[in-house]
């Protein structure tokens, strides 16, 4: 059986959880298996979890789940998956899933891929993994030797359908030890969806010139319901928060749509961002190395240029 | 204080992967070798720090082979005080790495263990989750802010669009991600002294494969760019509502 852990959002199933459970279901039909889901705390809409392929939602509730504790969960997931029989177990590599893969992984010693982007497929006889490696660089094809799996999903990784109806859910109880860290803080920015998850990202870099310049880039994002972001040298110079920061040492983004404005297109820049679907470069110099790796290009200053795509925006959304 | 900090190594960010001819493998010919950003950058230098306002130790820990010593020889000249390196000869898997830093590690009482948010050539993240789970540890990735008060911690770390606060006992083991300190040049004293500080080599223990990479690929390269009228956003919008669809 494949079991998905599906996360909850602020309290409910978002697109993250939606993605695992259907990357999990897909994965279970490889292996002519099932796929179950598991939800850690008491949150609504459980059964919905079906309709992404879950044919079984197992809950688990305790106050030791409460506040997040990596490895509190992780002992949740293990043992769930040992009373289950789980053989592969599915997580996000995002920001929780990277504090539980590697220790679920450990803890069950089991072969694991962190940060897959395609389903899991079966080749000269192994279960094999495919992930970005060097920054999306290059893919590098896993096989994956133990019994038991672990696999977590880097986001934006396949599209979301409906392969299923209502699931059951049903009540999983299980010893869980105490946490031994504490949150007493937890912030989330209100308004735009965050960077990893974004599929419409609006950057810009230093031909923006200046923080007291960035409407041009903020007004654009609006329009398209994006989130923004910006290149390393905008996030060092305080013009922007440092977590949009995308490449190599920033965040890794594969959008379905990713606009560059007043950016040279420099290697580690395009690492972080050259899995993006569709890529559109805006640079006042034709020769900017970004061109070769965008699909559009509009060679002009961003100053006029931006303001111009904006109004066409908002003309097309009507 | 008592800290570690397990630094990796990985190309250089310019380098451009390039497979050997059987499209099996890295070509590894040519390619230049660096102590992976983060943990150099945010890792070491927090690390550093703590040890300048508390008093302590900082060791520097790698598994990987003998020519790693330069890099390991970095970390001593950017100020750690002593290195060890794991000597593994071949390439291997997360969960091989982190064993060898767990049987290292346990009962020598380090309050910290850093680690770097993720290498830059695997972009995998769970060398230090691994360790952690081994050797039972609290472990907070991403982390942006490390506070220290005796045993005390409160850790920041990166979430989705914001930020969450932990705090926690050492020992413990962490991720650091940017914002958690500067990066710091070794100086020429630095350098000199760094000759002469311990590196002692440890022979690993035995564990088994648990992964194979069987075989790498190259991304498709884009076709080339389609180039719009600055003047004509209209058309811009269009391809990207009709030919993209990503509007
Ligand atoms: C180890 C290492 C890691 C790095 N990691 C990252 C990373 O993760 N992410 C990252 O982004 N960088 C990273 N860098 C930095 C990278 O090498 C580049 O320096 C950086 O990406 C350049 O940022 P930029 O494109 O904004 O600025 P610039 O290179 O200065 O480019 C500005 C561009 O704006 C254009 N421009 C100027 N004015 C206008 C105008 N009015 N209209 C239109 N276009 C205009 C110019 O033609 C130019 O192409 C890293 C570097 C190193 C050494
Ligand atoms: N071979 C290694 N030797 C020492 N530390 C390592 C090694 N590989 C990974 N690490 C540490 O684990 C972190 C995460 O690596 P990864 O899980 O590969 O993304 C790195 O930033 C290093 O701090």
């Amino acid at each position: 059986m494949v079991l998905a852990y599906a996360e909850a959002t602020n309290g409910e199933f978002k697109k993250v959880a939606h993605e695992i459970i259907n990357y999990a279901k897909k994965t279970a039909d490889v292996l002519g298996t099932e796929c179950h889901a598991l939800v850690l705390g008491d949150t609504p809409g459980a059964e919905d979890l079906g309709k992404y392929g879950a044919g079984t939602v197992h809950r688990v509730t305790s106050p030791h789940l409460e506040g997040f504790d990596a490895a509190v969960y992780t002992v949740a997931i293990a043992d769930a998956a040992k009373q289950l029989g789980a053989t592969v177990i599915i997580l996000p590599h995002n920001s929780t899933g990277k504090n539980i893969t590697g220790r679920l992984a450990a803890r069950l010693e089991a072969g694991s891929v962190a940060g897959a982007n395609a389903v899991p497929m079966m080749k000269d006889g192994y279960f094999t993994v495919t992930k970005p490696v060097f920054s999306g660089k290059a893919f590098a094809d896993v096989q994956l030797l133990t019994d038991v799996k672990v696999i977590s999903l880097a986001g934006n990784s396949i599209r979301i359908e409906e392969l299923g109806g209502d699931a059951t859910v049903e009540d999983l109880t299980l010893e869980l030890p105490a946490p031994k860290t504490k949150v007493v803080k937890h912030q989330v920015a209100t308004g735009r969806v965050p960077l990893p998850e974004a599929e419409l990202v609006v950057s810009g870099g230093r031909g923006v010139k200046g923080p007291e310049h960035w409407d041009v880039i903020t007004d654009l994002a609006d329009a398209l319901g994006a989130t923004t972001a910006c290149s390393r040298p905008v996030a060092d110079s305080d013009w922007r928060p440092h977590h949009e920061h995308v490449g190599q040492t920033g965040v890794a983004i594969r959008p379905n749509l990713y606009i560059a404005a007043g950016i040279s297109g420099a290697i580690q820049h395009l690492a972080g961002v050259n899995n993006s679907k569709t890529i559109v470069v805006i640079n006042k110099d034709p020769e900017a190395p970004f061109f070769k790796a965008a699909d559009y290009g509009v060679v002009g200053d961003l100053f006029e240029v931006l303001p111009r795509l904006t109004e066409a925006v908002k003309k097309f959304k009507g | 204080m008592k800290l570690l900090v397990c630094v990796s190594k990985t190309p250089e960010t310019t380098t451009k992967i390039q497979l050997t001819a059987d499209g099996k493998d890295i070509d590894t010919s040519g390619v230049q070798y660096i102590m992976n950003p983060y943990d150099e950058w945010y890792a070491l230098v927090r690390a550093l720090e703590l040890k300048e306002a508390a008093g302590g130790t900082v060791t520097v820990l790698n598994v990987g082979p003998a020519d790693n010593d330069s890099i390991i020889r970095k970390g001593l000249a950017i100020g750690a005080d002593d290195a060890v390196r794991i000597d593994v000869t071949e390439e291997k898997d997360s969960l091989f790495t982190a064993r060898q830093i767990a049987e290292f590690a346990r009962g020598k009482d380090f309050d910290v263990i850093f680690f770097g948010k993720e290498t830059i050539s695997y972009n995998a993240s769970e060398v230090g989750a691994m360790v952690a789970e081994f050797l039972d540890l609290p472990y907070v990735g991403d982390a942006i802010k490390l506070e220290m008060e005796g045993s005390q911690a409160t850790v920041t770390r990166d979430i989705e669009g914001g930020e969450e606060v932990i705090e926690v006992t050492a020992p413990i083991a962490l991720s650091a991600a940017k914002g958690m300190a500067e990066q710091r040049i070794p100086n020429m004293r630095g350098i000199m002294m760094a000759k002469r500080k311990p590196l002692e080599v440890v022979t690993p223990v035995d564990y088994p494969d648990t992964t194979r990479i069987a075989s790498y690929s190259k991304p498709e390269e884009k076709g080339s760019v389609k180039l719009i009228d600055p003047e004509n956003m209209d058309e811009l919008v269009r391809l990207l509502h009709e030919e993209a669809k990503v509007i």
